[in-house]
């Protein structure tokens, strides 16, 4: 259970089973350096991108929130692989499935309450006739 | 970025390649690396932070509407401040990736120079974000006004916990890589802490898109 007894000869963390969240396979600085910068161009791009949609009158209002969670998701995306070094390399499947189920949690609170609390509005009577009721 | 094909140890690997080959056992690897281990523990520990974050922001989704007469998202937010602290955060991940990729080549120089910058723009951010919420109290749009504020201060406010625990943490590790070096628990510590200040950037793109950007453009 030593680090160095896994460590390869090209200095990378995997075992060949394995890799630890954040860890890329190999460490070369140039390479390293060069997909953070990507990762940043990418991620000032989207950003700019969402910050000119929610100002824009381009876009038909309505939609303006659906093209900003879409450029938020492909920008969470973008940070994930770039900054977290999440891949899809069979040494990251338990990284990418412990994810995919941090990601199904996600989905069923923001999604489900949205959804009990909107058919709830929904039943209510308007409050100024419960009011009355309980008089 | 090149992964040798994993090797399927204690199987025989020359069955498929020739039938009459004497098979050849691979010895077990034995448990994965501490490195590995405690990677992985700290990316469940960051996705249950994620699913903390999530019960946040859906009473903020539920309740963005609920102003009881009070100032609105449009009118209390100013996108030139979020666009700066986005800005401040972006720059603070990059710095801290290439932090991280100086402690994983033992630069110690490089690991304090990226590490300075890492700190500095996060108090940045953070300064703006703390500057933000004193106009806003100061403009009687504290969390007290109504529920969309309570919601607000609270998603917005834990964020912004969540940034100083890192600059707190920051400033621990690399007190420890001055006494200690680079000894295999403080690089891994490192890389645990490069993970959380990555992760706390993905929930401020969360933030700023549906706090921010769709409650001004609604």
């Amino acid at each position: 259970m030593t680090d160095e007894a896994h460590t390869r000869p090209d200095g990378a963390h995997s075992d060949g089973y394995d890799s630890a969240p954040g860890d890329q396979n190999a460490i070369d600085v140039i390479a390293g350096t060069r997909g953070y910068l990507l990762g940043m161009t990418l991620a000032v791009l989207l950003t700019a991108a969402s910050f000119w949609a929610a100002g824009t009158d381009l876009i038909w209002a309505p939609g303006v929130p659906i093209a900003i969670g879409v450029l938020a998701v492909a920008q969470m995306g973008v940070h994930l692989v770039f900054f977290l070094h999440i891949s899809t390399g069979p040494d990251n499947t338990n990284n990418i499935l412990a994810l995919a189920f941090g990601i199904l949690i996600v989905i069923l609170v923001v999604g489900g309450s949205l959804w009990i609390m909107a058919n709830l509005n929904h039943n209510m009577l308007p409050m100024d006739q419960l009011m009355q009721m309980q008089r | 970025m090149t992964i040798a094909p994993p090797i399927e140890y204690g199987v025989d690997q020359g069955v498929a390649a020739d039938p009459h080959a004497r098979p050849i056992y691979r010895p077990f690897p034995g448990p994965a690396s501490k490195r590995i281990v405690v990677g992985y523990g700290f990316w469940i520990f960051l996705l249950s932070d994620f699913i903390m974050f999530s019960a946040f922001f859906a009473a903020y989704a539920v309740l963005s509407g609920e102003t009881a007469g009070g100032p609105t998202g449009k009118q209390l937010f100013d996108l030139r401040t979020v666009a700066a602290e986005t800005g401040a955060l972006l720059a603070s991940s990059f710095t801290c990736g290439m932090s991280a990729l100086a402690v994983q080549t033992r630069q110690t120089g490089k690991v304090y120079a990226a590490s300075f910058f890492t700190f500095l723009f996060g108090a940045v951010f953070l300064g703006l974000e703390i500057s933000e919420f004193a106009r806003m109290v100061a403009e009687g749009a504290g969390p007290q006004r109504s529920a969309f504020l309570s919601s607000f201060f609270s998603v917005v406010g834990l964020h912004g916990l969540h940034v100083t625990a890192g600059l707190v943490w920051l400033t621990v590790m690399l007190g420890q890589i001055a006494t200690r070096g680079f000894i295999p628990t403080t690089m891994r510590r490192f890389l645990c802490f490069a993970l959380f200040w990555h992760a706390l950037d993905i929930i401020w793109v969360a933030l700023f898109s549906v706090v921010y950007l769709m409650g001004a453009a609604a």
